[in-house]
């Protein structure tokens, strides 16, 4: 790949609105949720309202931080040129214990160890001075 | 007699599809080329088109109407469905042309897809323009899920992992696409035969998706006008009518990761509601024309229209049953794998040939009743069933 494609810059999140609180809390190192003070649902990603039962009411809760890999895509071929070097790297959907389900990486094995209902735990990186981004890895329980 | 079947085709347009530097066209100019075509093959003039439904983020009516020389567009609409948006648009135009809300709608599609901005560019240059907007842009991308092989691939995985669904079942759909391709004087893939071999032997994108799992990118266009029955006996062609269509989106709409059912897409809804609008049954159709972006899309759609039961898909597309001569050929014109990725457009165009009985070499004999689908974003889905006159 030429300079000029691998100098194109990681894409981050805009740390604006819901999306902009929920990776405030990640810079913390916290992995927080909506969850709907209404009808108890946990959801993700951020939204105004409650799909569930209709209410505006919800609050920023705690995640135990555990959950299990979905699915994944191993990307053989980065799209993306800021991914170029990366690859193979395995873009996966952790199911969280408390339902809702996050696109992220499990950081501490290879594409081909990831298996399904495989436990992980989240772990936090620096991906910028601004910007912390949820990951996982795996865990034993 | 469906629903709908007030509404009816009576015009289809294709460019040549090319895979090389430049058509000579603008986006806007070689989406006319198809939709002169499709007027002329209509037996009207630009003038009369009253009606115009461009493709989201490919053009305006107007534009389209001041090269056309509409004199009076009485009606535009777009149906903001990315690849679900052509056969989506042919519901809103049946409605329309039902409703005396125009009398002739075009509906174009296309695009320089080979030539100018292609995939890799569009996901780091303007992510404004994918899918899910700033949902894509705070929540995929920066974990390196920011193309559309890679996020329709983990349902592929999730599909395998419940129901066993295998590699070179996904590539039984690749191969009978490449097979068709070889009947279409206009596929890009005619002249190159593929086997079970090739496939397997192409290289991975994102596992689980190979190369040859992917469409390819194309310049070209299409288009088709639809007015009312009374208006088509006028115009001398036999029309093709519009048994039932249907558009849904699943739950929800802008996101997949968080779908309790991973597996629905909008077809999921919207199938049965074209089916029962048609009064048929997936048994009675004679052929299907599936939105192929990737090949498990067309299983899943497979199994989401009603064709074969969720799991099953697998089985179905294998033993050469939905190829030519099989129990249900899909994507007879080779589709948006091997003849040309023309945003679904040309999958309307190929049905209505085949129920013209127009379609030469690859002709499905007998073919009465046939069934388009789209599908775009992140799982809107389309679909219309269509009957020759
Ligand atoms: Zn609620």
């Amino acid at each position: 790949m030429s300079q000029a494609e691998t100098a194109v810059p990681m894409p981050l999140p805009e740390l604006e609105g819901l999306a902009g609180e929920f990776y405030g809390y990640c810079r913390k190192g916290e992995l927080r949720f909506q969850r709907c003070s209404d009808c108890g649902s946990w959801r993700h990603v951020p939204r105004e309202m409650c799909a569930d039962c209709g209410s505006w009411n919800w609050e920023w809760e705690r995640s135990s931080g555990r959950g299990r890999v979905f699915t994944w895509t191993v990307v053989t071929r980065a799209l993306h040129p800021a991914f170029q070097d990366a690859c193979p790297y395995a873009p996966a959907v952790i199911e969280m214990d408390e339902g809702v389900r996050i696109l992220s990486q499990v950081t501490d094995c290879s594409p081909d160890q990831l298996q399904i209902d495989m436990p992980v735990e989240v772990v936090f990186e620096d991906a910028s001075e601004e910007v912390a981004l949820p990951k996982f890895r795996r865990s034993t329980s | 007699m469906g629903a709908m079947d007030e509404a009816c085709i009576v015009g289809i347009g294709e460019t040549a599809y090319v895979r090389k530097p430049g058509s000579g066209l603008s986006a806007l100019g070689i989406q006319l080329q198809a939709a002169v075509r499709a007027i002329e093959d209509a037996g009207l003039t630009g003038r009369q088109i009253d009606g115009i439904m461009p493709f989201p983020n490919l053009g305006h009516a107007e534009s389209f109407a001041a090269n056309l020389g509409c004199e009076n567009l009485r009606f535009q609409s777009i149906v903001w469905m990315g690849g679900a948006a052509p056969v989506a648009s042919l519901r809103v135009a049946g409605a329309a042309v039902r409703q005396g809300l125009a009398n002739y709608v075009l509906i174009p599609a296309g695009w320089n897809g080979y030539s100018g901005a292609r995939a890799r560019q569009t996901v780091a240059e303007d992510v404004s323009s994918l899918p899910g907007g700033a949902i894509a842009r705070d929540f995929y991308l920066p974990f390196g899920f920011s193309a559309p092989p890679q996020w329709y691939s983990v349902m592929a995985r999730r599909h395998m992992h419940e129901f066993g669904t295998r590699p070179e079942q996904l590539g039984c759909i690749a191969v009978a696409m490449r097979k068709h391709a070889q009947t279409n004087p206009n596929a890009v893939m005619k002249g190159r035969a593929m086997t079970l071999e090739d496939y397997m032997a192409s290289p991975m994108l994102a596992d689980p998706y190979r190369l040859f799992d992917c469409c390819l990118e194309t310049d070209g266009a299409a288009a088709v006008v639809v007015t009312t029955p009374e208006r088509a006996r006028d115009l001398g062609k036999e029309p093709v009518f519009i048994m039932g269509a249907a558009s849904g989106q699943p739950r929800p709409a802008d996101e997949i990761t968080n779908r309790k059912d991973i597996f629905q897409t909008g077809l999921s809804l919207a199938a049965p509601e074209a089916f029962g609008q048609a009064g048929i049954s997936p048994g009675d159709v004679d052929f299907a024309q599936i939105y192929d972006c990737f090949t498990f899309e067309v299983l899943q759609q497979l199994e989401e229209a009603g064709f074969c039961k969720r799991g099953e898909g697998g089985a179905f597309v294998e033993g050469g049953r939905i190829e030519l001569g099989g129990e249900l050929p899909v994507n007879t014109h080779g589709g948006l794998l091997s003849e040309a990725h023309v945003l679904g457009m040309n999958h309307i165009v190929e049905a209505v040939r085949q129920l013209r009985g127009d379609a030469g070499q690859r002709q499905v004999a007998d073919a009465e009743i046939g069934v388009v689908t789209g599908w775009g974003d992140f799982g809107d889905g389309s679909i219309a069933i269509l009957r020759r006159a």
